[in-house]
């Protein structure tokens, strides 16, 4: 009954996170920049929320990338090309608003260069000045610095323990840039939730508009169960049809840090229970 | 009908009542006095031709009670267990006026679980006619769009159903608990849908992976919503975004969906504190409270701020919750949540209420009593007040006209929308209502919908 949806490709970009090329024409027809699918493995799997890394309408493909964070990305992590999932639905949530601004500044942290690519690619094309900055964590974890140089009018690279460009937090050179005088008419900041909220704090003295893409947990990814709601600007809004992306500045950080740790127990029961039914693959 | 006990069901998630034996359903049966005005069937609301079936099962033919039954029903098995009988074709018996009526409900569900065991031994359904050529699109796979699938694909029809979920089943598998409705019984139910030629393409929303207008200009010649009414109301209160309040739609999604009762042999985790408050008085509320007890809550409440007498839910459904030792705590109103300063919700500020004149829809209204603010202690809300309409399909299809409540509007009779092609039945026109009605307007608007086609 249920259809399943062919892994292309699956290959590790650095350790810990994957990409997946999948068969799915009725979502690359569609997808915008900004916009995530919801997948599930099978039948007993959990519907998780990924971001359209890339998507090819003529050939039907839609790409994921996401970095092992508990079970279920562990066990994706473990298919291989040929492999199949027993459900994959999008494009979900909003497009990201893209126009000609002017000169804007993309800010990627760790695995979420993947979800900035496409909306770099599309401020890029719209005609803006495209500034991106990359940073991550150490030299090792970073992936598509080529990727996103192509699609930027500047690349900057920044690891936390300096193995590789700048030592610094994305934060620092965001700072200087909105220092300089340049006219900085849009920041995009995607990343964990607490580089995104140290974005918006670095960018709200200058009063320069900033977008974030919220991650709070999700199941149908439709507006149907209410569990990514979010508070911005002082109202209710559910992340997954009213967002993913909204004003940094308005966002309550501290409610979506705390709705992201609802499950931090059963999170570790699943993990522990996942490893003991297959020690070998932990 | 035969149930498990109170005490033991209160802690599993296996079908409440178990059915009848045969000897049951054939007493019953008998006592049927097959009058000749057969009022059952007008308050059936898919007309079901009721004293035929009993019938059949009174002379032991249980063949011909299925093949009389899935005439007008295609989900017996369904509508034997959640119809509100009591208010329709059992509320409409001869015997009524008597001492009880002839047990309708009880005697389908022994008709449909009578098939399922004994497939073999039915003797073909009628063949299908030949093809029409004529394409519709069923946008939803709840008992609106499966019951208007089904009929227009018995005309000839080519019907693809287009569900957003990646099962089927709408509210009979993410809503009703399997207690109440086992799973397997829906699939089955659906099964039948998809022999009769029906192809259900699932993971498929639409208004984002496809319109209503590129559908049409795709080769659809019509297309049916049947998207019922799936956005959750909150209170609006202070406090509820707080961890471990849920609406009833996250809460009973996680545990029917995503079998969230199996983890971790199942992914979806569910956090049930040791006290349980579920805001509201419906099915829903009670199916929430009810799977709180089953989730190993301690103490599990319903709160509900007019009275008992005003409880919308099933009288049965209430009285099996109140048996299983669900706790009423009615004329209560939470105005506020409090939290440990970490983000979970501890406790709920609540109003005592009194009821006043009666309101718009009949009710006496709920007034606050001033000063009766009280605190309840409890880990994990439920919010069940009720949903209305996703407004993702009227937002993205032109000339369609809803209401302030989010439904879109549509013919009583026909289900006709003002949109060129377009139908709509069920929970998206009439807003939250229940399986037999969806079912009824999936099949006036499928009617309408042949007739439309084979005028082309
Ligand atoms: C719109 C959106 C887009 C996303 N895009 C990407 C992406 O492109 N790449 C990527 O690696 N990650 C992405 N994420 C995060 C990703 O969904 C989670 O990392 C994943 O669900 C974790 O599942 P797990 O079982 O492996 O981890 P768990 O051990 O279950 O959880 C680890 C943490 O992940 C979060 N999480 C858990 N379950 C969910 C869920 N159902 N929905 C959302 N978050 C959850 C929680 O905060 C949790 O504490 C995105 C999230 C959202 C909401
Ligand atoms: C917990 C609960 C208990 C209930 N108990 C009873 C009971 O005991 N008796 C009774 O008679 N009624 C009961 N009801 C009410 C009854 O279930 C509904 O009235 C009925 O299911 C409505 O049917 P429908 O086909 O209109 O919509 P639904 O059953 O809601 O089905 C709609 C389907 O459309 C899908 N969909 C939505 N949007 C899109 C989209 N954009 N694209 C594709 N697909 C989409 C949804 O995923 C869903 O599968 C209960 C409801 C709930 C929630
Ligand atoms: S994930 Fe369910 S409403 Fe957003």
């Amino acid at each position: 009954m249920t259809k399943l949806y062919k892994i292309l490709t699956a290959k590790t970009l650095v350790p810990n996170i994957h990409l997946f090329l999948f068969d799915a024409p009725r979502i690359a027809r569609k997808a915008k920049a900004g916009q995530f699918v919801v997948l599930t493995k099978d039948e007993k799997g959990e519907r998780i929320p990924l971001t359209i890394a890339d998507s090819d309408a003529k050939a039907g493909t839609v790409t994921i990338v996401f970095m092992e964070v508990g079970k279920t990305t562990r066990e994706l992590g473990l298919l291989k090309t040929g492999d199949s999932i027993m459900s994959l639905t999008g494009p979900l949530g909003l497009p990201t608003h893209i126009e000609n601004y002017g000169t804007v500044v993309c800010v990627a942290g760790g695995f979420a260069v993947a979800p900035v690519m496409p909306i770099a690619r599309a401020l890029k094309q719209a005609g803006n000045k495209v500034i991106s900055i990359l940073g991550a964590r150490n030299k090792e974890l970073i992936f598509w610095e080529d990727e996103l140089r192509n699609v930027s009018d500047k690349l900057i690279v920044t690891t936390d323990d300096g193995s590789y460009g700048r030592k610094a937090l994305v934060t620092e050179p965001l700072k200087e840039i909105l220092e300089n005088g340049e006219k900085i008419s849009l920041v995009v900041a995607i990343g964990p939730s607490i580089m995104m909220k140290f974005c918006a704090k670095t960018t709200q003295p200058f009063g320069v508009k900033t977008i974030v893409s919220l991650n709070p947990i999700m199941v149908d990814g439709t507006g149907m169960c209410g569990c990514c709601r979010v508070s911005v600007g002082g109202q209710t809004k559910f992340a997954c049809v009213d967002g993913p992306d909204f004003d940094a500045h308005q966002v309550d950080w501290d409610l979506l840090a705390a709705r992201q740790r609802t499950y931090v127990e059963e999170e570790k029961q699943a993990m522990e229970n996942w490893q003991c039914q297959c020690g070998k693959h932990s | 009908m035969p149930r498990q006990d109170a005490a033991v069901r209160a802690k599993n998630f296996k079908e409440v009542a178990t059915g009848y034996t045969p000897e049951m359903a054939a007493e019953e049966a008998s006592r049927c006095i097959q009058c000749p005005k057969r009022p059952c069937v007008e308050g059936c609301p898919v007309n079901v031709d009721i004293p035929e079936f009993i019938k059949a099962v009174r002379e032991g033919k249980m063949a011909d009670a299925v093949t009389v039954l899935k005439n007008k029903n295609a989900l017996p098995g369904v509508c034997g267990r959640v119809c509100p009988q009591e208010s329709q074709c059992e509320a409409k018996c001869t015997l009524l006026k008597q001492k009880a009526p002839v047990a309708i409900g009880r005697l389908e569900r022994y008709v449909a679980d009578w098939e399922t065991k004994n497939k073999a031994s039915m003797p073909p359904g009628a063949p299908l006619p030949p093809p029409t050529g004529k394409k519709v699109a069923v946008i939803g796979s709840g008992p609106a769009g499966l019951t208007a699938a089904a009929d227009l694909a018995k005309k000839g029809h080519r019907v693809t159903i287009f569900e957003a979920l990646h099962v089927g089943g709408g509210v009979l598998m993410y809503g009703i608990p399997e207690f109440r409705l086992p799973k397997e019984i829906v699939q089955n139910e659906i099964n039948f849908v998809k022999s009769l030629g029906v192809e259900l393409v699932l993971d498929a929303v639409i208004g984002k992976t496809d319109t209503i207008d590129e559908l049409l200009n795709s080769g659809y010649d019509a297309v049916f919503l049947g998207t019922g009414a799936g956005l959750p109301m909150f209170l609006g209160v202070p406090g509820e975004n707080a961890n471990g309040i849920y609406s009833a739609n996250e809460w009973l999604t996680r545990t029917n969906l995503m079998k969230a009762y199996l983890f971790p042999t199942y992914d979806t985790p569910l956090h049930v504190g040791k006290k349980v408050a579920v805001i509201g008085g419906g099915n829903v509320a009670m199916d929430g409270a009810r799977c709180a007890l089953r989730l190993g809550a301690e103490e599990v409440y319903i709160v509900y701020r007019r009275s008992e007498a005003e409880l919308p839910a099933r009288r049965e459904e209430v009285e099996n919750a109140m048996e299983e030792g669900i706790i009423f705590k009615f004329l209560t109103n939470p105005t506020r949540f409090l939290d440990d300063g970490k983000g979970w919700v501890t406790g709920m500020e609540c109003v005592e209420m009194e009821l006043g004149e009666p309101d718009a829809s009949g009710r006496r209204r709920p007034i606050v009593k001033k000063g009766s603010e009280f605190v309840m202690n409890i880990n994990t809300v439920v919010v069940a007040l009720g949903t209305t309409p996703n407004p993702l399909i009227a937002a993205t299809t032109d000339g369609l006209n809803t209401t302030s409540h989010g439904t879109v509007i549509a013919d009583e009779h026909t289900g006709k929308t003002v949109k060129d092609k377009v139908w709509a039945g069920g929970d998206i026109v009439t807003g939250a209502a229940t399986v037999i009605s969806a079912m009824g307007a999936g099949k006036r608007a499928a009617a309408d919908i042949d007739k439309y086609l084979t005028s082309l």
